[in-house]
């Protein structure tokens, strides 16, 4: 085989945390979770088991599934944390599923009655449910996309927003997020509870808008190989039999001010992530 | 942007197989649709159906990742040398310097289908479809990847009909970042219980074949395509020269009603790629032929465009196909570049009265150097591209 004449190695994609939200069930949000994670607090014994995003009238909140709840919730923590404009903010959601629950209730009626399919369950099925209803609901004209990557998304749309970044946008809201399977789907493909972690990132260059708080950078780089596995703790405990488990890396390097991450990025490969926490 | 040549394409759709098949059809005004012969239940529509996918079960190492999406994927990947092509490429820059994004709405949702259609007593999933790759969306990534055997970064695009544009966008990205040297693009979406029952629920598919722009239109007609596209930094071309995304933040499936969204998308590519709406000399527009979708994408066109630049809508050819929408519909814009034949609104015979003097009935000969395509889909998630035939300044 020749040689290959591929560009060398990229060198690593930095970026900058602006804002956090977090959501699963017992840590409501990013300081609860952190304190989870830094083994400083356990999770709330007697907690809400679904998110419940201010950004919907308590209507729309009735019809939109757990999964979009969770997924508009910390959107609009991180952006609120960040003090970004979401109607200007691009959007990435990053979800391995999307929604189990909903697949098994329309297979279900596929598989008994057909035609009684109802059109708000078709329309909350598809993969960019959340970034339709989170567009929606907080007036944004900005691109917004819908991606999954198996174990491989949360790299993935980390991936992603960094690109974006490096395309010129200013800001880009990540929303990595996956829900519960149920019924016959649900003893296959597992996945429980709710985890939802979202960021709003800037370019490094993005100097001007530093200035309160601790700002937080990563230095993302793919290579090839395994990610090691979520070690056993807290938050394995919490969600680590959720689709979004492999965020948990990543969640835990954050909260504990660890130097370094790994992270699943695909068949063969890795997202090394460096954290410098300022 | 800094273009990027599109070294290899092909679409595979009820038309038939690869690039020469649906530009055959195209030439003769020959659609793929047929009534619907795909549900069991049934349902009184009419249906771009590929043939053939029932007897093309994947080879034995791919037997993890069967389904009729991935059949799709695979038969779509054997036409017009694509398979080839990506492996000369990877031998090129190295398996791991090249990406895979990959558009679809409902991937192989079709398997859990079939799953609760076969449950055991116990409410099990038969044996053959314990397989979770088959049961999420990245099946078709996931696939792509082991058939190709690429290991650059990987991601299935899930934007509903927007999906596979939106993948040139993604991809490009990743090229000019220099995260990957090339990539393969494209997509996949085979028909399933749950969009034939899911458009039906929201009153909008149609019982005859899909009619876009005409003032008749009744809905759309369902399709099932697979198709793909190599980006490279460097060609003989044609390029891609722009990319536009935005959202309506109108309804989850009802367009903007003054086409704000479809706007935006539009200006954005013209803008990322330099380019001004009168070099455009043809748009292949998204046209499902719902009421409101084509009124108010031809409204848009009517309003950006000059009367010089042709439009159409080819889905009365090939039928809705969902998240393979975008790529399919840009191999046939490509495609023009290399004819010169711009398809004519197949079943458009009275024109919708918001239709502008872009819109063409008959297939017409032209010079094509510079081309758009319009994806928009549920939730307001839209994307236009531009392609040239020339890379530009």
């Amino acid at each position: 085989m020749s040689t290959p004449v591929g560009s060398a190695p990229q060198a690593p994609v930095e970026v900058s945390i602006r804002g956090i939200g977090a959501w699963a069930i017992g840590t409501p949000d990013w300081a609860t979770l952190r304190a989870v994670a830094r083994g400083e607090a356990g999770p709330a014994a007697d907690a809400l088991k679904k998110a419940a995003p201010a950004l919907l009238p308590p209507n729309e909140r009735r019809r939109a599934p757990d999964s979009v709840l969770l997924a508009l919730a910390v959107a609009q923590a991180a952006c609120d944390a960040a003090q970004a404009d979401p109607a200007v903010t691009p959007s990435i959601f990053a979800s391995m599923n999307g929604d189990l629950a909903i697949t098994d209730a329309i297979c279900r009626t596929l598989s008994e009655a057909p035609t009684d399919m109802s059109p708000t369950r078709f329309h909350n099925s598809v993969h960019n449910a959340a970034a339709g209803y989170w567009t929606i609901g907080v007036g944004s004209h900005a691109p917004s996309t819908a991606l999954s990557a198996y174990a491989a998304t949360f790299a993935q749309g980390l991936l992603e927003a960094a690109m974006q970044l490096d395309a010129g946008a200013p800001q880009v809201l990540l929303v990595a997020y996956d829900s519960f399977a149920t019924g016959p789907l649900g003893k296959v493909s597992i996945s429980e509870g709710l985890l939802g972690f979202a960021m709003v990132l800037e370019r490094e260059d993005q100097q001007e808008h530093r200035g309160h708080g601790r700002c937080r950078s990563l230095k993302l780089s793919l290579h090839p190989g395994a990610a090691p596995a979520l070690p056993p703790g807290a938050l394995a405990d919490l969600a680590g039999r959720n689709a979004m488990a492999p965020a948990l890396v990543f969640i835990d390097a954050l909260a504990n001010e660890r130097p370094l991450c790994e992270l699943p990025a695909g068949q063969d490969l890795v997202m090394r992530v460096e954290l410098i926490h300022g | 942007m800094t273009p990027l040549a599109i070294t290899a394409r092909t679409a595979t759709t009820a038309c038939g197989r690869g690039v020469g098949a649906l530009r055959e059809a195209i030439a003769a005004r020959r659609s793929g649709l047929r009534p619907n012969d795909f549900s069991t239940t049934p349902l009184a529509t009419w249906i771009g159906r590929v043939d053939g996918l029932e007897n093309l079960p994947l080879p034995a190492p791919f037997s993890g990742w069967e389904c009729r999406n991935n059949r799709l994927a695979w038969l779509a990947l054997q036409q017009d040398g694509m398979l080839g092509r990506v492996q000369a490429t990877s031998e090129r820059y190295g398996a791991h310097r090249i990406a895979i994004v990959i558009g679809t709405s409902t991937s192989s949702i079709g398997a859990t289908e079939e799953a609760y259609a076969r449950l055991d007593g116990d409410q099990h999933f038969p044996a053959d479809l314990q397989r979770p790759i088959v049961h999420t969306v990245h099946s078709l990534g996931d696939f792509l990847q082991a058939a190709t055997g690429l290991r650059g970064p990987c991601v299935t695009l899930a934007t509903a009909c927007s999906s596979s544009a939106k993948v040139f966008a993604q991809a490009a990205r990743l090229i000019q970042s220099g995260i990957v040297d090339a990539a393969l693009v494209g997509g996949v979406d085979t028909l399933c219980g749950s969009v034939l029952f899911g458009f039906n629920s929201l009153g909008l598919i149609s019982a005859d074949p899909c009619r876009p722009f005409d003032a008749a239109r009744n809905g759309l007609s369902l399709g099932e395509a697979g198709g793909f596209a190599l980006l490279e930094r460097d060609g003989d071309g044609p390029w891609l020269r722009g990319y536009g995304e935005s959202s309506d933040a109108h309804h989850m499936s009802s367009p903007h009603p003054e086409g704000l969204g479809a706007r935006l998308a539009m200006l954005a590519a013209l803008q990322r790629s330099g380019l001004e709406p009168e070099v455009i000399d043809y748009i292949n527009l998204h046209g499902t032929a719902t009421p409101k979708n084509d009124e108010i994408e031809a409204g848009a066109i009517a309003a950006l465009f000059p009367a010089t630049t042709s439009a159409s809508s080819t889905k009365a050819w090939t039928g809705h196909t969902l998240g393979a929408a975008g790529i399919v519909e840009s191999v046939i814009a490509l495609d023009s570049m290399v004819t010169g034949l711009v398809p004519g609104s197949l079943n458009c015979e009275h024109p919708d009265a918001a239709c502008g003097p872009q819109l063409r009935r008959e297939n017409a000969h032209r010079d094509v150097r510079v081309a758009m395509n319009n994806s928009f889909g549920f939730g307001g998630n839209n994307c236009s591209l531009v392609f040239g035939a020339e890379r530009g300044s």
